[in-house]
């Protein structure tokens, strides 16, 4: 297939048709099994549905890592309260291109999840949280619920069960910190996108002040095939604590570049040399950011050993997150990178809390004199002490996002600063 | 710690935890902000007030809670049992100087023109808890100054985002005019288009919980340094709400004023009107010493000897009497016990009344009254008559034209002719300010203002409030309970009163009421004691 790269060592669960153009009308969506799921989970309980998802063991894939399952029996058992289902589709980590892929070329994949999973949480209504910049795969995904409610998949009556579940498309106006889960419920309530102190947690007081559950778009795809295929099918891939697949978002500079979807624990150094072709022009790899810009970097030398599960990464010292992997070769300039995700996070700030809104922009402000070549070695120290003040002092882990790569550069990169600070030399500049 | 009453009447589940060592039961619900207050400490914090919701976002009030995995704002975590809390550990510690850092990053240095300086809690918690070296070599971001309308001020670069003035305004005076716009360590503090502040009565409020000087009053502009502020708990004279207050006063002037937290009346809020609303307090146009008028011409005395002239006249005839409300209960009472002495007769106020009610929709409690003037109800419940018009003028056609004893205290009968009694017999003028209507008074009596006396005033729901002196009376100038008081202890051959609490305690009007039960926050009379519901009204003319 033609869509940018494929291996085959992939397990395309969720990513089947990415790149396949005719898989998204809804008669072709059908053909490849979509709804099918929906049609077994509305044969069962919500509270089955739920223990199924349990059973599976499947993790947000929004970053954390939190079992979905447990995330949804959170839920109240009742309807005494309008409860809603958000899905988060606003995927704003630098590194990350999963998401977009799945609203473009296999929408109805992921109504069929939103749909499921507000059954599931007893949700009449879901909303799917759209990334302002997306303006090509909310029009698919918008025009996919439109033939959806046309045939009564979604609206009073899903597929004939009496359930009554409504899904509003929203986009926001393009911050990432609408990512958040707090933050979004805010942006979708029409208030400033800032996130709210938690508690009260989502599954009781969330958007419109009513039991909310939000949940990533992979991950809904995925609790949709496995409500079809069921929990044991779901855990042949992946490890134990880990099961299932997770799509790999590959940038940097690896010959191929590109989603793929592997099982977890999948070793990091196959995915760059084997999955991704290995290294641009042969180049030695220098470091690994295993998942989006907001977690530490791994060094060339803690990727050896790295596996791509949740406890793998953490063991390395890093986070999967949302395995965004972004690569880079010898010739990265380190100070600039790491410069250049500060300066990002500093501008997406929310602003609220101080630690966040002063120390982003301050830490940005020194690697910038860094990187200009007027810092000092005392600099470095009080950019960790800094970091070190930014993480869990804050309502959400924006702060924490900015102080991770900044921290752990200066301990594992250190001579590249060094170089800069001391004799003005900057890696990968001639 | 404001203590909330219509809450504490329920039966209160308790929690037992240990803060800083120490174990204290607190009612269950209580934060572990209150809590660490019942034991002495107080941890620093910004956007967190008493009085508006508390949205956790200046992190300054970090606490570490034993087991949990992060440090919590003590603001919004509630008290569990069993649960250790270190205000003090070098944890804590640790990261509120972090925090206080980042503040000072962007915070200008500019604390000698800053009018908060003084009472800066950036300056009190730096100073407390903060670095001693900064470590900030980048340059500061710059906002400027932008006038909010009305009586504010806003300084971009001081403000430390801590959302409070925005929350007073949607929260409590439920006018949303002011939002943040940007994020980042762009955000800042604005209004919606030009409209600002202008136009709303209660935005005052919003200078005072600024914890920083980015939000001043224009008013008190580059007026005076905090520090060289005297202090005194008083009760706002400009309606009868009876906001307690603050009068902040510097070289024997009032310089502004303050509201003063009382959970029954005002809780931490005052009203524009009554803020702004104290330069006549500081009038150099007083009346200083005592004046006898005599066929040869006025003449000023002494107190001792104006007295004694007085004393030989006052049987002159059938008394009549104007007061003012703007005088206190004391003052009054005394004028009620002499007029009782001399036989009776009609005394009246009049005073000004504002067209609409202005209340806090907020804190409903609070609403800037339609009586202009402190004591309405301590005039009523003297039974004494209100009359003139809305404007507070008029109504004295019979006490200008009266032939017998005719006494105006503290009205200063701005309306009225010079002819202004005239044939009376015996004319006293008791006032604070010189007024033409006086020049037929036989005698012109120095009276202090309410900033220069201790006394009480009674509020609209018949609530007593005592206030005390923070300016220095100009020349010999005498409360009216004094000056009246010996009058009448001369008369009966009593002793006068010689404090304003005897002079309170002496009025059977109140019921038996003391001094020490009113205290600092005010007191009602027991209702039996009262007259009916309705006595503000009451001496209405119909």
């Amino acid at each position: 297939m033609a869509y940018p790269y494929v291996s085959e060592r992939e397990v395309r669960l969720i990513s089947k048709h990415l790149g396949d153009p005719h898989a998204r009308a809804l008669a072709a969506a059908k053909q490849n099994g979509r709804y099918e799921g929906l049609r077994k989970a509305l044969e069962m309980s919500p509270d089955q549905v739920v223990d199924v998802v349990k059973a599976s063991g499947l993790r947000g894939r929004g970053g954390a890592g939190f079992p979905t399952g447990m995330k949804w029996s959170f839920m109240p058992k009742d309807y005494a309260k309008p409860h809603y289902l958000c899905c988060n589709a606003d995927e704003s980590e630098p590194g990350t291109f999963k998401d977009r892929e799945i609203l473009r070329w296999d929408p109805h994949l992921l109504i069929e999840g939103c749909l499921v999973a507000a059954y599931a949480c007893r949700a009449r209504h879901a909303y799917i949280y759209c990334r302002g910049e997306f303006f090509e795969a909310t029009q698919v995904l918008a025009r996919a619920v439109e033939d959806a409610y046309a045939d009564g998949l979604i609206g009073d009556d899903v597929m004939g069960s009496g359930q009554k579940i409504d899904l509003t498309v929203h986009v926001g106006a393009g911050a990432y910190i609408c990512g958040e889960e707090t933050g979004l419920m805010n942006s979708l309530e029409g208030r400033r996108g800032e996130p709210r102190v938690k508690p009260p947690f989502p599954a009781a007081v969330g958007v419109f002040g009513m039991p909310t559950t939000v949940n990533n778009v992979e991950t809904l795809c995925a609790a949709a095939q496995i409500v079809l295929h069921g929990a044991e099918w779901y855990r042949q891939w992946g490890t134990e604590k880990s099961p299932g697949t997770k799509l790999f978002c590959v940038s940097g500079h690896v010959n191929k570049p590109g989603n793929y979807e592997l099982p977890l624990g999948f070793p990091l150094m196959e995915l760059i040399d084997d999955v991704c072709g290995g290294m641009r022009n042969g180049n030695a790899l220098k470091a690994v950011i295993p998942g989006g810009s907001s977690v530490p970097i791994l060094s060339a030398e803690e990727c050896r050993t790295c596996a791509l599960d949740y406890e793998g990464v953490s063991a390395c010292g890093s986070m999967l997150g949302y395995a965004s992997v972004i690569v880079m070769d010898e010739t990265t300039d380190i100070v600039k990178q790491v410069r250049r995700m500060a300066a990002f996070y500093a501008h997406e700030s929310c602003g609220q809390c101080t630690p966040c809104r002063e120390g982003s922009a301050w830490v940005t402000k020194i690697l910038k004199r860094i990187e200009d070549g007027r810092g000092t070695e005392e600099d470095l120290e009080t950019l960790k002490e800094l970091t070190t003040q930014m993480v869990g002092t804050t309502i959400c882990v924006l702060s924490d996002s900015v102080a991770a790569p900044v921290h752990s550069s200066i301990d594992k990169f250190r001579n590249d600063y060094l170089a800069l600070i001391r004799r003005g030399e900057r890696v990968g500049v001639a | 710690m404001p203590d909330r009453k219509d809450e504490a009447t329920k039966p209160v589940e308790t929690v037992t935890l240990t803060i800083d060592d120490q174990t204290i039961t607190v009612p269950k619900g209580t934060t572990i902000l209150h809590a660490a207050e019942t034991v002495g400490t107080r941890v620093p914090h910004y956007c967190y007030h008493a009085g508006l919701s508390a949205p956790a976002i200046c992190r300054l009030c970090l606490v570490e809670v034993e087991k949990a995995p992060k440090l919590v704002p003590a603001c919004v975590t509630q008290v569990a049992e069993g649960q250790v809390v270190h205000t003090q550990s070098d944890k804590s510690l640790a990261m509120r100087r972090g925090v206080l850092e980042f503040y000072l990053q962007n915070h200008p240095l500019d604390c000698p023109i800053c009018d908060q300086s003084g009472e800066c809690k950036l300056q009190d918690y730096a100073h407390a808890e903060g670095r001693f070296h900064g470590r900030g070599k980048e340059p500061k971001r710059v906002f400027g100054r932008d006038d909010f309308g009305g009586d504010v001020l806003f300084y971009g670069d001081r403000c430390v985002m801590c959302t409070r003035c925005v929350r007073f305004m949607n929260e409590v005076e439920q006018e949303p005019r002011l939002t943040v716009v940007e994020r980042g360590d762009r955000a800042i503090i604005d209004t919606f288009f030009e409209e600002g502040l202008e136009g709303t009565n209660y935005h005052g409020n919003i200078v005072d919980i600024c914890p920083v000087g980015a939000l001043i009053s224009k008013d008190f502009l580059f007026k005076q340094r905090a520090w060289d502020l005297d202090r005194t708990p008083s009760v706002c004279p400009s309606c009868s709400q009876g906001c307690n207050i603050e009068l902040h006063a510097r070289d024997d002037l009032v310089q502004r004023l303050k509201p003063r937290v009382n959970m029954d009346v005002n809780a931490y809020w005052m009203c524009d009107y009554g803020r702004l609303n104290y330069e006549w307090i500081n009038r150099g146009d007083r009346i200083e010493v005592p004046l006898v008028r005599k066929e040869q011409g006025t003449r000023a005395t002494g107190w001792r000897e104006a007295l004694a002239d007085l004393l030989q006249r006052l049987d002159a005839g059938p008394v009549r009497v104007v007061v003012s409300p703007r005088l206190s209960n004391e003052g009054l009472g005394t004028v009620r016990a002499l007029v009782d002495h001399l036989g009776g007769g009609e005394i009246v106020y009049r005073s000004e009344r504002a067209a609409d009610e202005i209340p806090l929709k907020g804190f409903p409690k609070l609403v800037r009254r339609r009586d202009l003037a402190p004591n309405v109800n301590g005039a009523a419940l003297l039974d004494m008559e209100r009359t003139g018009g809305e404007d507070g003028d008029g109504g004295l056609e019979a006490f200008a034209a009266h032939t017998g004893v005719l006494f105006v205290v503290g009205d200063d009968l701005s309306d009225q002719p010079a002819s202004f009694g005239e044939g009376a017999l015996l004319y006293v003028y008791l006032g604070t300010h010189p007024s033409e209507a006086a020049a037929h008074a036989h005698f012109v009596l120095p009276l202090t203002t309410f900033a220069e006396q201790e006394g009480s005033f009674t509020n609209h729901e018949n609530r007593v409030q005592r206030f005390w002196p923070a300016l220095e009376p100009p020349g010999v100038a005498r409360p009216t309970w004094l000056v009246l008081g010996a009058l009448l202890a001369e008369r009966t051959g009593s002793r006068p009163p010689t404090s304003a609490a005897a002079a309170f305690e002496a009025i059977p009007a109140f019921g038996g009421l003391t001094y020490e039960q009113i205290g600092t926050r005010g007191a009602r009379p027991a209702p039996d004691r009262l007259e009916p519901a309705g006595a503000s009204t009451r001496g209405e003319r119909a």
